[in-house]
């Protein structure tokens, strides 16, 4: 029998389940990075405002970031059970290692003199952090954003073992019907909407960083 | 709670570490198998899939980024492909291969394992070689050094923790990977978490989770050592800055 890769027929006819998957990923990814990013700022201010705990903050991460995504939804599954929160906690878990340690090292490269400058001013730890510490960490912390993102897209699809993978759940039946359409398409949404997803986070972060932009054109024209 | 005692009981009955039938048996045609109701079995299989997708893609991303390093070029192009595999489901490369003509089993498993293995060995090897101070690749050349003596006796000496991390990262993500093999009929210790969630024995899967974790953790743990050992210490702290 006919089995192609590609067919729009797969589209015409399961168009509705397609689209049904691809809500899900990206609900999935989006809810996973914006709970990593809640958890992992304050985790990355706390190391850098207390050295001795910056060493066990990073070896946990670390040991989430390492331990396999299937071993992790594995060790989840018996307690959290089959589903939703099982998926979103280990993504979580896997995407706090790349944005603790990009916050940190973002905060640390922020130029002393600026920090003595607002300390002269007068300016509280809190207002510090947030008006001068924070935004010139950003480029780094966008970096670790993009990278957390589209690791987690990927990531979603070994979801189906805990019966939750997003557009996984259509490879892995693709895979079981021997249904070519099915995981070529599949696959290439998870792909499309990883690429979509950065783009938005670089056109967001230009927007929030309109000072890159202009020190980059500044550096052109000091060029010519 | 039932789930754990179940999990300490899965490991600790002796014949789920052995295996009723042993750990090897022959497949139908003659070759080698690892029975898949031995822990000591799957464990073996396991490295021996990681090792061979390893062993694949170094063979490959070794030379062509030790080359392009001393030519010093094709930088842009080798972070295109290490973005590109990091938004590629290895899931997506698993049921694609599966579906094609290479069909299920190890061999799929190794050949993805080993695509996803290459770009952290083709990146560190680049970057080790193309970032070597300028003046000592000039001062080697001006004491009339080949081309090929400077890159074998010059550069790569002063690229080699780099390497070193970049076969740790990529040896580490395949073994992590390697346990997805269960889904796509393949072996490896994935296969005690697969059918223990296929026959809902949550205390099988809770005891694979730990035996996958305590794997990738300990091989990690091994190659953190072992890069230590091969990176000289004036290095040391370049080599944990890029890695």
């Amino acid at each position: 029998m006919d089995n192609p890769w590609l067919s729009l027929d797969y589209l015409r006819r399961s168009g509705d389940e397609v689209w049904e998957h691809l809500v899900i990923h990206t609900s999935l990814t989006l809810q996973a990075v914006l709970i990593a990013i809640a958890i992992a700022l304050p985790l990355a201010v706390v190391a850098r405002r207390i050295p001795r705990l910056a060493g066990p903050i990073l070896g946990v991460t670390g040991v989430l970031y390492t331990v396999p995504s299937l071993a992790l939804f594995a060790l989840l599954a018996p307690f959290t059970g089959i589903g939703r929160t099982t998926v979103l906690i280990g993504l979580v878990a896997y995407a706090l290692l790349v944005l603790v340690r990009n916050i940190i090292v973002g905060l640390e490269g922020v130029d002393p003199d600026v920090v003595d400058a607002a300390r002269g001013l007068g300016y509280s730890r809190t207002r510090l952090l947030l008006t001068v510490e924070l935004p010139n960490a950003l480029p780094s912390v966008v970096a670790g954003l993009r990278l957390a993102t589209v690791t987690t897209v990927a990531l979603v699809t070994v979801g189906v073992v805990v019966g939750y993978g997003g557009l996984g759940q259509l490879m892995f039946r693709g895979l079981q019907s021997n249904y070519r359409a099915q995981i070529a398409t599949s696959s290439l949404l998870c792909l499309a909407l990883a690429l979509v997803l950065d783009l938005a986070i670089v056109l967001l972060a230009r927007w929030a960083m309109p000072w890159t932009r202009a020190r980059r054109t500044g550096k052109r024209e000091a060029a010519t | 709670m039932s789930t754990i005692s179940d999990a300490w009981d899965y490991l600790t009955t002796a014949e789920n570490w052995t295996g009723a039938n042993g750990l090897f048996g022959t497949n139908f045609d003659g070759s080698l198998r690892f029975q898949s109701d031995s822990i000591l079995a799957l464990t073996l299989e396991h490295l021996y899939m990681s090792v061979a997708a390893v062993a694949i893609a170094a063979a490959l991303a070794l030379p062509l980024g030790l080359w392009l390093g001393h030519i010093r070029r094709g930088g842009g192009a080798t972070t295109v492909v290490s973005n590109v595999s990091r938004a590629m489901p290895t899931l997506a490369l698993l049921t694609l291969f599966a579906a094609s003509s290479i069909g299920f089993g190890n061999r799929a498993v190794i050949i993805a394992a080993a695509i996803f293995a290459f770009p952290p060995i083709l990146t560190n090897a680049y970057t080790g070689m193309a970032d070597v101070d300028k003046d000592v690749r000039e001062a080697a050349f001006g004491q009339g050094m080949t081309r090929r003596q400077v890159a074998l006796r010059v550069e790569l000496p002063l690229a080699v923790p780099l390497i070193a991390a970049g076969l740790r990262t990529s040896t580490t993500q395949t073994v992590a990977t390697v346990p997805l093999a269960a889904l796509v009929a393949g072996g490896g210790l994935g296969v005690i978490i697969n059918s223990g969630l296929a026959t809902q024995r949550y205390g099988q899967v809770l005891a694979g989770g730990i035996l996958v974790a305590t794997l990738c953790l300990g091989i990690d743990w091994l190659l953190a050592r072992l890069q230590r050992r091969v990176t000289p210490a004036p290095l040391r702290e370049r080599a944990t800055a890029a890695a």
